[in-house]
């Protein structure tokens, strides 16, 4: 892997924490409305696997969806715009923080009925498939999606029809406050893979290495006509549920064993140990993040509102 | 002009799209191999192939959602459920997603779907398949919902629906499919959101749509034989509602009967009656009736069911009453 590509990583998955810990602190300030899920623990798997698909592949994922929005590419100060309800955001301010959308990256969203948007990405992938293109469909859920119909519907159908799909459940161990044994019947996600015809793969979801080299792996199978692939990212939010959460369900404990192998420290000791980068090349990353972050707040806080009559505008098609 | 059947009218409309462009495809359950439940597609799996008419497991969920996905990717799919009252468990797809996307995201994507669906009472097949749900999915904004009473009318307005860039649910009456009609031989698209005056008199207005259009028009026929001339007013789709003439005869008769075959209680009836009152209260001369299904789970006995549901007579009562 070229150092310039390793540093990229490390440049992205910082900037998502600091995007996320810049988020809360707005949310604090209530500048940030509604729902904000963090993605704080699992940065090397939107990274590592967006890092592995072409700018043809399409990316759909859930409503804990800025780390995806920020990996394929899209411009901070417009995924920022989004979060306060700006006319400059992403989804000109209809959508906010569950709801971003790169639609010029294939980026899909962003949703946020638990479960519903892998039947999204069976049409994604069937519509590549209509049209024999050998793209691919990345589609993210997290352990509490494997619980819902949706799943269990979409995985049989893009089973059944060969759809180019990689199917990569973050398992983070909690879906909310419900820890995964508590809610599925089977604490492996794979085998809930194996009912459809998947082999499946349990990847070490913080280590970008890891994550890279699973899904370059599993869009190559796809690509190469084997079927949908489904890959379980074993990963960990560090923080809350949301923005609010009690954090009952789980001890200090178990935080602290999984902070222990925070995805982004697990890349860096990498890149210093073997030498690949110094640690003044690091520092220059992270200064440069916090430019990007702050003038992206700049640019947030200075859009206008959206105007009152974009009320009704984007609604129909047919009459615009 | 041929007369043709319901039928054969969404046969023909579903034909003509599919040879016209190559992104229409058609994806439901038995809707290849076996032809379609109520026969719309038969032959349709031999002349297009397994690629371009596709069944699907008994999945709703998916099914709704890939038709979804497929869309926002810029094809334009007709999704088949087997009845509307299975729609009802791709629900979340249609109102969530397939209504939402749009706006939600800002208009970055459109989702130019047609989500088919017979539906209706009157076939004795119990409380679960027999329902008339359409104002339900009319409440939402973001999806279009058309549901036709005429072959002419449900061949235009679905070719409509297929090449509308919005997703569309197209509502058919079960027991309209036998109905005859006749269609002109050309092609011919209809907007979609437009009503229509299906019959002319001065007496009184009676506004429906889909089985409750034609039960109407049963009855404005007896209606007539006593020297009431009934004007019939045709909704044709329910989102986006188009009032205009149901208030122009309205404010030609003043006196009103609402005929529609789901439940009276938040019905269409009740949205148009607001309308009329809101747009045209000044000429109103009685109260409007509103004639609708009884407020019960459809039995299945013939008798009891038909008890239920709407019929002609009890819409010439309801005009009775009123003039």
């Amino acid at each position: 892997m070229e150092k310039a590509t390793l540093l990229e990583w490390y440049r992205q998955m910082v900037l998502i924490r600091r995007f996320e810990q810049k988020c809360a602190e707005l949310y604090q300030l209530g500048k940030i409305g509604g729902f904000l899920h963090l993605y704080i623990g699992q940065e090397a798997i939107a990274v590592g696997s967006i890092a592995a698909r072409r700018a043809a592949d399409h990316v759909i994922t859930a409503y804990r969806d800025h780390g995806h929005a920020l990996a394929v590419g899209t411009e901070t100060k417009y995924i920022m715009a989004e979060m306060l309800g700006k006319a400059t955001g992403v989804s000109k301010g209809k959508g906010g923080s569950m709801h971003l959308a790169d639609v010029s990256r294939n980026f899909w969203g962003g949703h946020a009925v638990v479960g519903a948007h892998l039947s999204l990405a069976v049409g994604l992938a069937l519509s590549e498939s209509y049209r024999g293109t050998d793209n691919a469909v990345l589609c993210y859920f997290g352990d509490g999606a494997t619980n819902i119909g949706y799943f269990h519907e979409s995985l049989n159908l893009a089973g059944v029809w060969q759809l180019p799909v990689v199917w990569i459940c973050e398992n983070n161990q909690y879906g909310m406050g419900t820890a995964v044994d508590r809610a599925s019947a089977v604490s492996e996600m794979i085998r809930k893979a194996h009912a459809y015809g998947m082999e499946g793969k349990q990847v070490d979801g913080m280590n970008v290495f890891a994550v890279y080299e699973a899904t370059k792996a599993a869009l190559q199978a796809v690509r190469d006509g084997a079927g949908p692939q489904f890959l379980e990212m074993i990963t960990y939010r560090f923080e809350g549920h949301s923005m609010g959460d009690p954090l009952r369900y789980r001890t200090k404990d178990e935080v602290e064993k999984w902070r222990a192998d925070d995805p982004i420290g697990i890349l860096e000791r990498h890149l210093l140990e073997q030498g690949i980068a110094t640690q003044q090349e690091l520092d220059q990353v992270d200064t440069a993040v916090d430019a990007e972050l702050a003038a992206a707040v700049q640019f947030a806080e200075e859009s206008p509102l959206p105007a009152l009559e974009k009320l009704y505008t984007d609604i129909y098609v047919d009459s615009e | 002009m041929a007369r043709i059947t319901m039928r054969q009218a969404i046969t023909d409309a579903l034909r003509e799209e599919m040879l016209r462009d190559e992104n229409v495809f058609i994806m439901g359950q038995e809707v290849g191999v076996w032809g379609g439940t109520y026969a719309v597609t038969r032959g349709f799996y031999d002349e297009f192939g397994p690629r371009r008419v596709r069944d699907t497991p008994i999945s709703e969920m998916v099914i709704g959602g890939a038709a979804v996905g497929a869309a926002m990717n810029g094809l334009r799919p007709v999704a088949e459920f087997m009845t509307i009252n299975f729609a009802f468990v791709a629900f979340d797809a249609i109102v969530n997603h397939a209504a939402k996307l749009r706006s939600m995201f800002g208009g970055q994507m459109k989702v130019p779907l047609v989500f088919r669906a017979p539906g209706g009472g009157g076939r004795q097949l119990g409380a679960t398949h027999s329902h008339t749900p359409d104002v339900i999915f009319a409440h939402f904004p973001g999806l279009k919902v058309v549901s036709p009473a005429t072959p002419y009318d449900a061949k235009g307005l679905l070719k409509a629906a297929i090449r509308s860039d919005d997703p569309v649910l197209f509502i058919e009456h079960a027991t309209l499919y036998q109905l005859r009609g006749e269609v002109p031989e050309g092609e011919y698209l209809l907007p979609i959101g437009k009503a229509d005056v299906k019959r002319e008199g001065s007496d009184v207005t009676l506004i429906g749509y889909a089985q409750g259009l034609q039960v109407a028009m049963e009855a404005a026929t007896d209606l007539a034989k006593e020297g009431i001339e009934a004007e019939v007013v045709d909704l044709r789709a329910l989102r986006p509602l188009d009032m205009g003439p149901a208030v122009a005869s309205f404010q030609k008769t003043f006196k009103a009967v609402v005929v529609e075959e789901g439940h009276r209680s938040y019905g269409i009836g009740a949205e148009v009656v607001a309308r009329l009152q809101e747009e045209a209260f000044d000429y109103m001369d009685a109260p409007i009736k509103r004639v609708a299904q009884h407020e019960v789970p459809l039995p299945y006995s013939r008798e009891l069911e038909q008890a239920a549901l709407i019929n002609k007579q009890r819409v010439i009562d309801a005009v009775k009453e009123i003039l």
